[in-house]
């Protein structure tokens, strides 16, 4: 059985402001279709790319995943069970940053594990988070105090030591400079190779896509609908700029379908 | 842009000298208007009275009575008012059945309240300390609103995506989220309450700084009055102090961006 499984799911929303503006009855309640019968498997283990226009849903789709919003039809199960609401199975890797301000680097991991009894046993697996982020040194700073790319790193490390079964993360590069950029996607792989959970991640980078998932799902304009769904069965590391292979192909062509024709 | 030295110099020596104009300007007035120094007693017949009222202890006895009213209503307000702007900001039912009165309350004047004051709670402390809880507890409790309204709601998916409990919410989420804006809210407040227990201390209490000033005046001694403002300044300014102090403890000023 698939690890995600993601069955006719639609999401409309009820549109208030023109309701407001007229009134005369026409717009009453007008309905906008962002996710339109949307159908993916997801493996246990597998990383998922999902790309997309801007406002197609991406997000919407995600949220829905991790309990935040209701689909309006359709069903979402994670394990053959319906999603009813959020869970620390599930983690969402937010798009803008999700750290608490208030909490230090360290105590925003401590989050996921604040249940643990042990104290000391805590204290080394919060250590131990931090470390494969490469944070060591950062744990009392607030994150104000870290630069984006380190946030990121923050959070992820916060999102990891819960030990979900799910990474549900949303742009988790923006904002970032190229060569942070590279090196935390660098860092992503290296995770989701090293703990192999199932991760949905949602990107606007194509070659994020190629380079990272083991699965591409590319969506519509709105009302989305899935538009294609590929697995990439390449090694890693992956070199997506050589124009002789297979995956470069695919790449000239995810650009096209997303309404670039000349990919650099 | 200004040296590191060149503004604290400026922060430390400015204040000194816009107060030494300010003494000027008072002994030029004095000295030109021709006024009796009844009516407009100069600096140095202020200060002379001011050594008498501080040699005889009268000065710390009606300054103390006014900082223990203005701290006893203002604690009672924020006791109650943070924790009921939390509650109102929280949950959409308390808010519906409580903020139309407290919009409806909050606008009249803790003045206008005086008279019941006096009829309720006699001549005394009680009176004044209703009458600053009244001039503190609305600002706190609208400021808290606010606050909590404007949480990121990312926090709350943060919340229940860590399976925070109910308390863990108001714990580690509402209330470090609130404080900065809590606090600037009590700093405004303070300083409302400051101004109202003089006027207070006018009509219905025998003691502090409003009633040292009222007196005075029943003894035509405008030397007195004037001392009775000069210390009024200083202790707002000294509160306000101490309500920024208390915004820069590290884990309540998370919201200012780093320099
Ligand atoms: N709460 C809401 N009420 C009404 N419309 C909404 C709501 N949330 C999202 N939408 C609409 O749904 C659409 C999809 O939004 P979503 O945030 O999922 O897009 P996205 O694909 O993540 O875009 P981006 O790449 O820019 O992040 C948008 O057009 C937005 O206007
Ligand atoms: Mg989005």
């Amino acid at each position: 059985m698939a690890h995600i499984q993601i069955n006719n799911l639609s999401r409309e929303f009820v549109n208030r402001r023109k309701k407001e503006r007229e009134g005369n009855g026409l717009d009453y309640g007008e309905k906008v279709s962002v996710l339109e019968n949307i159908n993916i498997e997801v493996e246990d283990g597998e990383m998922v790319c999902l790309l997309g226009p801007s406002g197609c849903g991406k997000s919407t789709l995600l949220r829905i995943l991790a309990g935040f919003d209701k689909q309006t039809s359709g069903t979402v199960l994670i394990d053959g069970k319906e999603v009813t609401g959020p869970s620390s199975d599930n983690i969402f890797v937010f798009q803008h940053s999700g750290l608490l301000p208030w909490m230090t680097v360290g105590e925003n991991v401590e989050l996921g594990l604040r249940h643990m009894e042990d104290e000391q046993a805590k204290k080394v697996e919060i250590q131990e988070y931090i470390e494969m982020v490469e944070l060591d040194g950062f744990e009392d700073h607030y994150p104000r105090q870290l630069s984006g790319g380190m946030q990121r790193r923050a959070e992820l490390a916060r999102a990891l030591a819960v030990n979900p079964d799910i990474l549900i993360m949303d742009e988790p590069f923006n904002g970032l400079d190229f060569l942070t950029h590279m090196k935390m996607r660098e860092e992503v792989v290296n995770m989701h190779q090293f703990l192999g959970k199932t991760v949905f991640i949602v990107t606007h980078d194509i070659d994020d896509a190629l380079i990272m998932g083991d699965r591409v799902v590319v969506f519509s304009k709105r009302p989305s609908q899935v538009k294609m769904n590929q697995k990439l069965d390449f090694p890693h590391p992956r070199i997506v700029f050589n124009k002789q292979t297979e995956l470069s192909q695919l790449r000239d062509e995810l650009f096209l379908m997303l309404g670039v024709s000349y990919a650099v | 842009m200004m040296t590191e030295t060149h503004s604290t110099l400026t922060k430390n020596i400015a204040p000194v000298l816009s107060f030494t104009v300010l003494v000027l300007v008072w002994e030029a007035t004095v000295r030109l208007s021709g006024w009796d120094t009844n009516v407009l007693p100069g600096p140095y017949k202020v200060l002379e009275s001011m050594t008498e009222l501080i040699a005889n202890g009268s000065i710390f006895k009606h300054t103390v009575a006014s900082l223990f009213r203005v701290t006893l209503g203002f604690y009672i307000a924020a006791i109650l008012g943070i924790p009921l702007g939390i509650i109102l900001g929280r949950s959409q039912i308390a808010s519906i059945l409580f903020s139309p009165v407290i919009s409806f309350l909050r606008p009249i004047s803790p003045l206008a309240w005086i008279p019941l004051a006096m009829l309720w709670f006699g001549i005394g402390d009680k009176p004044a300390i209703f009458l600053i809880f009244l001039a503190s507890f609305f600002p706190i409790v609208m400021a808290t609103t606010v606050a909590v309204h404007s949480i990121n709601p990312t926090y709350f998916y943060v919340a229940a995506n860590f399976n925070f409990s109910r308390t863990e919410v108001i714990q580690k989420v509402v209330i470090p989220a609130i404080i900065p804006d809590v606090i600037t809210a009590l700093r405004l407040s303070v300083a409302i309450a400051w101004v109202v227990v003089v006027a207070a201390e006018m009509i219905a209490v025998q003691s502090g700084l409003g009633y040292l000033i009222l007196d005075s005046r029943n003894g035509l001694r405008m030397d007195y009055v004037m001392d009775g403002m000069i210390v009024i300044g200083l202790i707002g300014l000294f509160l306000d102090y101490i309500m920024r102090r208390l915004s820069r403890i590290e884990s309540a000023s998370w919201g200012v961006k780093q320099a």
